[in-house]
């Protein structure tokens, strides 16, 4: 037992000394976040932008309508002000002269139309395609071009949501600050009339639902980071499987066989120093996201209840993914592999609300979906009672892999005696 | 004397590969033994039977009085190991990986801590105690490989290789250490393929080639299979000339074996300064210049050449 312990932490401290996996296992999480929280305009009010700040963009309206305006108005509200440096203009073919003249890192043009295309689809009987907004990018200035197209993206997904999400999803885009009050009330109207007409499925309102919930104010990150987190959380237990093949081609795995320790023991510490490393992560990611972007998390116990349990099923995908891959580089690129699926069918990038029902039901076998949907109850103010059933399926992720692993790994004598 | 080590009989096949094909020997309580054979010999493969590595495909070996087959943790228990290949956390000082592969053998707390300033005294490493494997020259690897090896003092220590591809003066420290590991009561089992360590080291050598063990015994036992024959060596500027050279003194008579490699001839003479004089004048003959001459009392180097007709590193 005590050899276990040993192992694991040995793991621990050569995960923590792998420059590689720390950019990795934290940095690359907290960076996202903050880049993913920029986006959605959570930093604003607090003015932590960071490196990136004061982009020129032109903005050309061409619309006229409701929607339109919105956009303008994000583009020149205070919340934005930091970030962008937003001015308007009538002629579009002006603005995309002002980018391709450098002078702007992109040209943000509504065409005529686009309001109307959106809102009156509901009463028209045959829906008037949707007018695309356009983007004229810098590609001189990719990262600028991508936070001005973030920003429109993101205003765009809210209004699709809105188209759908109705009533509910207004109050979620005025809380995040994207539309402006006096136009919610019309907006809301219409989309909810939209909505009436389009029947959207029922299943996509529930995340629009719950982050719009009249109790405590959603905040945006509550979902990014632990996101973040799970995702990255799926490149160290692969890491972690990495090791085990890689101390058998170094020779230190053999060298610990003829020491005087059993083979379970040794197996026991590496996948102790797995779970232990991706705790260890997780702990972190979660203190270091609470104290730098305040963010509450929810009931610690609960919290720490979840983590236990996710990075117990997310070790189960580590050592499945080392006991099908051949050779330490396999392991590394087929975990790279999973996590970005993961972190896709998980709702790491796209809310899980917003993906078809079909990747809904698949994404339950990622540790991903389960911990992600049950760090939002807890930062919506929930306990541990109300994320049994995602701690539970958790845990049964965890010994179903667990014995795929092992039984993989007898079959091809990971250590042949 | 008792046996420490007693192998019997011990095959290992991987596959199709017959790696290790029935040896048999015994290293005496205190006593260095060395296996001598060339590259793909059988000798890693035999040290990982004997370390309970790999599980050998027939025969069975006591160690300690236990069986490797049966045992394996008591046997454990009584070797140290020193791999041919590095076997460290590259990550990890010095001090970490002895602490951490101590540990591995039971030892902790106060004792562990001294133990391990002695290693780091003997392997000459203690001012770098606290640096990264990783920052480490070969040779300061290869000490901490053999440092974490005798951690626990073991009766019987396993050394596969250790001197290979390291600076003269590292190789120099090492063969010290286990000169001087041996005479604290230590006994060990030395593999190599230069000639000199195990002359240099060894009670008793085995010859192993092929995965056999084509001579087995001390020294002067091994060197009377070639009887009291010198081995002369003819350094010529140019391969051709070696080979002409050998071919002239083919009907020379009293030379009982005539190879070359690459610009050497080596004979094989009863008597070297005798043999010398007729092969400078053949030389003269056929206008071929010998550029250095080099004469050898009989020694293991010979005795594989004679048993195998090859040399034992090419
Ligand atoms: N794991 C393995 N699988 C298949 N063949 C192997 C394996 N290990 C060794 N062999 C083969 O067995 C034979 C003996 O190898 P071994 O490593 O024991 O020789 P060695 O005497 O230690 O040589 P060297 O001086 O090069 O270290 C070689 O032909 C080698 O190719
Ligand atoms: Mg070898």
């Amino acid at each position: 037992m005590l050899k276990i312990l040993i192992i694991g932490f040995k793991d621990v401290t050569l995960a923590f000394r792998d420059r590689a996996a720390l950019l990795l296992m934290l940095a690359a999480p907290l960076v996202l976040t903050i880049g993913l929280g920029l986006v959605t305009g959570r930093f604003a009010v607090g003015g932590s932008a960071g490196g990136i700040s004061a982009i020129p963009v032109v903005v050309v309206d061409q619309d006229g309508g409701q929607l339109g305006q919105a956009l303008v108005d994000t583009f020149t509200s205070s919340d934005l002000d930091e970030l962008l440096e937003t001015t308007t203009s009538a002629d579009p073919a002006a603005a995309r002269q002002r980018v391709d003249d450098d002078q702007v890192a992109a040209a943000v043009i509504i065409p005529a139309g686009f309001t109307d295309s959106i809102l009156s689809g509901a009463e028209a009987s045959a829906p008037a395609a949707t007018v695309q907004v356009e983007l004229y990018a810098n590609p001189t200035r990719p990262t600028s071009a991508g936070v001005v197209q973030a920003v429109v993206d993101e205003f765009l997904s809210r209004v699709e949501i809105g188209r759908v999400g109705g009533q509910v999803s207004v109050t979620q885009l005025l809380t995040s600050g994207l539309i402006q009050p006096q136009e919610a009330a019309a907006a809301g109207r219409e989309i909810g009339q939209r909505q009436a007409a389009a029947s959207a499925p029922v299943i996509q309102l529930r995340r629009a639902t719950g982050t719009a919930a009249p109790a405590p104010a959603f905040d945006a990150l509550a979902y990014i980071a632990p996101g973040m987190a799970l995702m990255f959380l799926m490149y160290t237990v692969s890491n972690g499987g990495r090791t085990l093949l890689a101390e058998r081609a170094q020779g230190t795995l053999p060298r610990l066989l003829v020491s005087p320790t059993a083979t379970a023991q040794v197996l026991g510490g590496k996948v102790f120093g797995i779970y232990l490393t991706g705790v260890a992560q997780m702990a972190i990611l979660i203190g270091g996201s609470a104290v730098m972007f305040n963010l509450r998390w929810g009931d610690p116990l609960a919290v720490g209840a979840l983590v236990l349990a996710a990075v117990a099923g997310a070790t189960g995908w580590g050592l499945l993914i080392t006991a099908v891959a051949k050779s330490p580089s396999q392991v590394a690129s087929l975990g790279s592999a999973v996590m970005l699926t993961f972190g896709i069918l998980g709702g790491s990038f796209i809310s899980l609300s917003n993906l078809p029902g079909w990747v809904q039901v698949i994404s339950r076998i990622t540790p991903n979906a389960w911990g992600l949907e049950a760090f939002t109850t807890l930062a919506l103010g929930g306990r541990l009672a109300d994320i049994a059933v995602p701690i539970g399926a958790l845990l049964a992720m965890a010994v179903v892999l667990f014995g795929a692993a092992a039984a993989l790994f007898n079959r091809q004598g990971l250590v042949q005696r | 004397m008792t046996a420490i080590l007693e192998a019997r009989n011990l095959v290992k096949h991987y596959g199709d590969v017959k790696a290790v094909q029935g040896i048999s020997f015994h290293i005496e309580d205190g006593e260095i033994f060395s296996l001598l054979g060339p590259n793909g010999a059988g000798k890693s493969t035999t040290i990982s039977m004997l370390s309970t590595l790999y599980a050998p495909t027939s025969g069975d070996a006591l160690v300690g009085g236990h069986s490797i087959t049966r045992q394996p943790m008591q046997v454990r228990a009584v070797i140290g190991v020193v791999p041919q290949d590095l076997a460290l956390y590259e990550d990890l000082t010095a001090h970490e990986n002895l602490n951490f592969w101590g540990q591995m053998y039971g030892m902790s707390g106060q004792s562990l801590r001294r133990r391990i300033a002695e290693v780091l005294d003997q392997i000459g490493l203690a001012d770098k105690a606290t640096k990264a494997v990783k920052t480490f020259s070969g040779g300061m690897k290869r000490r901490v490989n053999i440092g974490v090896g005798l951690l626990h003092k073991p009766r019987l220590l396993f050394m596969d290789e250790p001197t290979v591809g390291i600076d003269p003066q590292s190789r120099r420290a090492i063969l010290d250490m286990v000169k001087d590991l041996n005479r604290q009561g230590m006994s060990v089992l030395y593999t190599t393929h230069y000639m000199e360590e195990a002359a240099e080291l060894s009670n008793r050598v085995g010859i192993i080639d092929h995965g056999r063990m084509i001579a087995l015994g001390t020294q002067p036992e091994l060197t009377q299979q070639v009887g009291q024959d010198e081995t002369l060596r003819l350094h010529v500027a140019a391969e051709a000339d070696a080979a002409a050279l050998a071919d002239a003194l083919r009907a020379v008579p009293g030379i009982k074996q005539i190879s070359t490699t690459d610009h050497e001839v080596v004979l094989i003479v009863p008597e070297a300064e005798e043999a010398l004089a007729s092969a400078v004048g053949h030389a003269n003959a056929i206008g071929v210049k010998i550029r250095s001459v080099d004469i050898q009392e009989p020694n293991l180097e010979a005795v594989f050449l004679h048993l195998t007709g090859r040399a034992l590193r090419d």
